[in-house]
């Protein structure tokens, strides 16, 4: 039974990140129906300054967070202007080869800046909480609490604020939006942005148990879609579900299968869905 | 005007093939030689890329996995099983399509968008298979001591001079072959999807049939790339499968121009040359050409070769009608080179 709710604990924990990351995908293509593959070029970007806010200029741990969060959501919102939005009306396959190119850069970067080398994020947190056998180490409650925060304040912004629902109304119907008079070009960068923010956020979060490396955000990525093709892309519930149910997926099959093969468990529960459902498991229409 | 066009038939091809057969004549050395003859293993690769992507319009990311399944059927079964080359190399064609058939089936049940994301993920599960099935592709420390093509007859591929050409008439039929099929009736039906798979369909077209084919054709390339590749370079590593190498063949395809026959080509041999020069840059060649890429794809999506015969097809239809000139004929609907 302990062994049980440990591996709740570590599933709600990767779920959490995953979904963050996940949701920052999904809007994303809610609104431009582009698969942003530079989504882990931003997470990884995140940790990187996060890391070293604090390695060099000795910011704390929050702070770093929010230094990274509003970095990478002008990177994100940049990329928006300069790459996606020229790119508006081109053909699918477009928008896909220049989210690589993005993609491509931003590794490149990190990698001529920071070093390829694989560095760990210290964090202040580094206690551990026995609770009913379990124990968890105070990071990982951390990380549960700051996903789950991150994800009721982003549904409150999107149901609640006038902002909020101009995001929402825009994934519905993008003519129907400009009508009404939402500016089309704003909500993108903002859209962007947002994601952005989820992707640093859910780095510097993580990176403390993981490490920061400039390839760090490929399996992430590859993750994040296989959850938002689960939870059907444009969904918000379905990412923080699909989020979840790779990140138990995960941690029970690494403790009951092989830590090895852990990774491939989301892509074997991906190949396996959509070979019985190609239309996903949340989404009633065709694709 | 006349004499460019000269160039596009068989005179224009008959002349790459001159020049390809000249080139060792001309640079000597054998780097370069090997330098070349990847860059002609990568361009098979590309043009079975080509082929689904720049034709039937399903972009397919997980080539370099199909290309890492050639290469290491070839690999397993030379060194671990001594099985002579050119049957393994056969059979690495074999295993490539047989694995592609199913794996091609559930993805193309997927469009647009979410083909892409499947391939990816498929491509991710062939370089962790890879990578951590130790007891069949050795993991991480690779397949070391893989043998040289092995002599055809008379024809032996010991220097790396030999080698070269060996690869330049794998090029050449892979070319020849991929002009038949771009030309044939099924080449056009591929086209028919890319261009609209409802209207495809309306048209009595087998959608899944017809991309089912595409995919298989495009990986069977891919397989024999890699099998070369492994005879070329004798050494195997899960990283063969990575993305990065899907991202480069598709760099190749859109530099020269997606879903033309030279496009591809040019691109693959360009951009290794390009890179060759800029060695210094070798690991961060990306901040250079991750914001080319996109570049491109924003301001010349069509590619050399494919802005070349847009540019024409203007000329011809202002030529054709003075008066009014209409640009109808802007768009390269008839992409071929």
């Amino acid at each position: 039974m302990d062994v049980f709710l440990q591996q709740l604990l570590n599933g709600l924990t990767l779920g959490g990140i995953y979904s963050l990351v996940a949701l920052g995908l999904t809007l994303v293509y809610g609104i431009l129906h582009v698969p942003n593959f530079a989504h882990g070029a931003f997470y990884m970007v995140g940790a990187f300054v996060a890391l070293k806010l604090m390695a060099v200029w000795g910011f704390n741990y929050w702070l770093a967070m929010l230094g990274a969060a509003a970095l990478v959501a002008v990177i994100a919102a940049l990329s928006e202007r300069l790459v996606f939005h020229p790119l508006r009306h081109a053909s699918g396959l477009h928008p896909m080869i220049a989210a690589i190119g993005l993609l491509l850069f931003l590794e490149a970067g990190a990698q001529a800046l920071w070093g390829a080398d694989f560095q760990r994020m210290n964090t202040p947190y580094t206690g551990i909480v026995m609770f009913a056998g379990v124990t968890a180490p105070v990071q990982r409650l951390l990380i549960i609490a700051g996903a789950f925060t991150l994800m009721l304040v982003l549904h409150l912004f999107l149901t609640r604020t006038v902002t909020g629902s101009t995001i929402v109304a825009m994934a519905q119907n993008r003519d129907g939006a400009s009508l009404v008079g939402i500016d089309a070009n704003r909500v993108a960068m903002l859209t962007f942005a947002i994601s952005g923010v989820l992707a640093a956020v859910a780095a510097t979060l993580y990176a403390p148990i993981n490490l920061v490396y400039p390839a760090m955000g490929n399996l992430v990525i590859t993750k994040a879609f296989v959850i938002i093709i689960l939870g059907g892309m444009g969904s918000v519930p379905g990412a923080i579900v699909g989020g979840l149910i790779i990140g138990f997926a995960e941690s029970f099959g690494a403790f009951y299968l092989s830590t090895d093969y852990k990774d491939i468990i989301a892509f074997v529960l991906l190949v396996v869905i959509l070979s019985l459902r190609p239309q996903g498991l949340f989404t009633q229409g065709a694709r | 005007m006349m004499f460019l066009r000269l160039f596009e038939g068989r005179l224009g091809w008959g002349l790459l093939l001159l020049a390809g057969l000249l080139f060792p004549l001309i640079v000597g050395n054998d780097y370069h030689l090997t330098v070349m003859s990847t860059a002609y293993i990568f361009a098979i690769a590309t043009l079975g890329l080509n082929l689904i992507t720049g034709y039937t319009g399903q972009f397919n990311l997980a080539h370099s996995g199909f290309m890492a399944l050639g290469a290491y059927t070839l690999g397993i079964l030379t060194v671990d099983h001594q099985v002579p080359f050119w049957i393994a190399f056969a059979l690495s064609g074999v295993v490539t399509v047989a694995l592609g058939l199913p794996l091609g089936w559930v993805s193309l049940r997927l469009r647009g968008h979410y083909f892409s994301i499947f391939t990816l993920c498929v491509g991710y599960i062939l370089f962790l298979v890879i990578e951590k099935w130790e007891g069949l592709t050795h993991g991480t420390v690779g397949i070391i001591g893989i043998p040289a093509p092995a002599a055809i007859g008379p024809l032996t591929f010991d220097t790396p001079l030999k080698l070269y050409y060996l690869v330049l008439a794998f090029l050449v039929l892979g070319v020849w072959v991929m002009r038949r099929i771009v030309n044939s009736l099924m080449g056009r039906t591929f086209m028919a999807i890319r261009n609209g798979d409802e209207l495809a369909q309306a048209l009595g077209i087998n959608l899944m049939r017809n991309k089912l084919v595409a995919f298989l054709l495009s990986v069977l390339y891919a397989g024999w790339s890699g099998a070369l590749y492994a005879g070329f370079v004798r050494f195997l590593g899960p990283d063969l499968a990575s993305a990065a190498h899907s991202f480069d063949m598709t760099m190749y395809m859109l530099v020269g121009g997606l879903g033309t026959l030279l496009g591809p080509l040019l691109g693959a041999l360009m951009v290794p040359w390009l890179t060759q020069y800029m060695q210094f840059l070798q690991e961060y060649r990306f901040l250079i050409f991750g914001p080319l890429l996109i570049l491109l794809v924003i301001f010349m999506p069509h590619g050399i070769v494919g802005s070349w015969l847009g540019w024409r097809a203007r000329r011809q239809s202002v030529a054709a009608k003075p008066v009014a000139p209409t640009v109808t004929a802007a768009k390269p609907e008839v992409r071929r080179a």
